[in-house]
């Protein structure tokens, strides 16, 4: 065979490879068995399997459902999956200290267990930053809002 | 900074690919107009990014990372792209150049890539709460930055030029399936990261200031690529040149 006619062998059989497992991940079952984080509603769907498994739940924080305990160690909301009224919620537990992020109706992914009593317990609070970059509104400096949050939370 | 600047800054950088590969005469300047812009446009990039755009609503001063972050990544997307073009080349038309070029992108590459990934984690403690988590995004962008690692192992593991050139470009085409993983992880799967932001996501100021900084590290890698393809065409040259390799002729005793 001569080296061109090898060369371009080469080159078909690379692309015909990369091209059929680019489509087997794009197009096959591959993302149903890749699964980064439950949303409230496919976590309780599970029912009694999602007990006791260290899983991730993502969501959004309820509004209003944030409680932190009067030491503030511990700290109590409410995840659900959309801001929508009738999505569904879940309770979750952390007695981590919340990234500076962390505050009501942003998005969240906890690693943690779910239980029989409904709530979820966790030990890995991270806050998931939406694609919007926006200036501040209203003339507020978001400056002063962290400092403020630092402050109240020592 | 007012929108179409980025652009200006864009058609210069076209402008000067174009004499690299057009015009031979000015294979000497090309590279050192490319760092020497490239600097400059850094140190507005500095000025816009650190003084003139204004703090992000929910991130404050955190958010100017993405001027820096979201650029090196882009950088090393571009680098790939143009590797595996390289590599199809390659195998279609037996070309040294194409040869070098394909390992100055990818090796440039993986420079921008992993400098843009240590930019993401430093960005994350402050958001996320955590330095790294296995999301799909950072998952699938560690796999492309380790193939292409392997990549370059493969070559300077690999003595005969002939043999390194058509198999790495083989390698490299399988490598590129990573890059749309990279693309779309953020859509396919549920992730920590977040989708890619689009003109309508991000605010005015902040988008030219994101668009300079994209036409900044591209300008830089330029003038990397450009040198570090003239290092390759070297050690290719001198490779080439010299006599085939004799082997000692020593009788074994038994």
């Amino acid at each position: 065979m001569k080296p061109e006619t090898r060369n371009r062998l080469i080159a078909l059989g690379a692309i015909l490879v990369a091209g059929s497992a680019l489509a087997w991940i794009a197009f096959g079952n591959i993302g149903e068995n890749l699964v980064y984080y439950w949303k409230p509603s496919e976590m309780v769907a599970q029912g009694q399997k999602a007990y006791g498994a260290t899983v991730r739940l993502g969501g959004v924080v309820v509004p209003g459902s944030v409680l932190f305990n009067t030491e503030h160690t511990a700290l109590t909301f409410q995840v659900a999956d959309s801001h929508k009224g009738d999505a569904v919620k879940v309770t979750v537990k952390s007695e981590q200290t919340p990234p500076q992020m962390f505050r009501e109706g942003i998005g969240v992914v906890v690693e943690g267990a779910f239980s029989a009593d409904q709530v979820f317990r966790t030990n890995r609070l991270m806050v998931n930053h939406s694609n919007e970059y926006r200036a501040p509104t209203d003339g507020g400096m978001p400056d002063e809002a962290w400092k403020n949050s630092l402050t109240k939370a020592e | 900074m007012a929108s179409w600047i980025p652009l200006a800054g864009l058609i210069v950088l076209v402008a000067l690919v174009i004499a690299q590969l057009a015009v031979p005469s000015s294979r000497a300047w090309v590279w050192k107009v490319a760092a020497g812009l490239g600097t400059l446009e850094l140190a507005a990039l500095l000025y816009f990014g650190l003084v003139w755009a204004p703090p992000e609503a929910f991130m404050s001063d955190v958010g100017r990372i993405l001027y820096v972050h979201v650029p090196h990544v882009w950088a090393c997307l571009v680098a790939f792209t143009i590797n595996v073009a390289c590599a199809i080349a390659y195998l279609m038309k037996k070309s040294w150049r194409t040869d070098a070029l394909a390992e100055a992108s990818a090796e440039i590459g993986v420079y921008f890539g992993a400098i843009g990934v240590l930019m993401g984690s430093i960005w994350a403690r402050p958001t996320w709460g955590v330095w790294w988590d296995w999301d799909p995004r950072l998952i699938s962008t560690t796999v492309m930055l380790l193939a292409y690692v392997g990549y370059l192992a493969f070559r300077s593991f690999t003595e005969d030029p002939e043999r390194r050139a058509a198999w790495s470009a083989a390698a490299a085409i399988l490598g590129y399936v990573s890059l749309p993983i990279v693309w779309f992880s953020v859509r396919w799967w549920n992730s920590l990261h977040q989708v890619q932001s689009t003109g309508s996501t991000v605010d005015k100021p902040m988008r030219a200031v994101l668009y300079w900084g994209n036409v900044t590290f591209l300008t830089f890698l330029l003038a990397f690529i450009i040198k570090r393809y003239e290092l390759a065409r070297a050690r290719q040259s001198s490779a080439l040149e010299l006599p085939p390799v004799q082997a000692p002729k020593t009788e074994v005793a038994v």
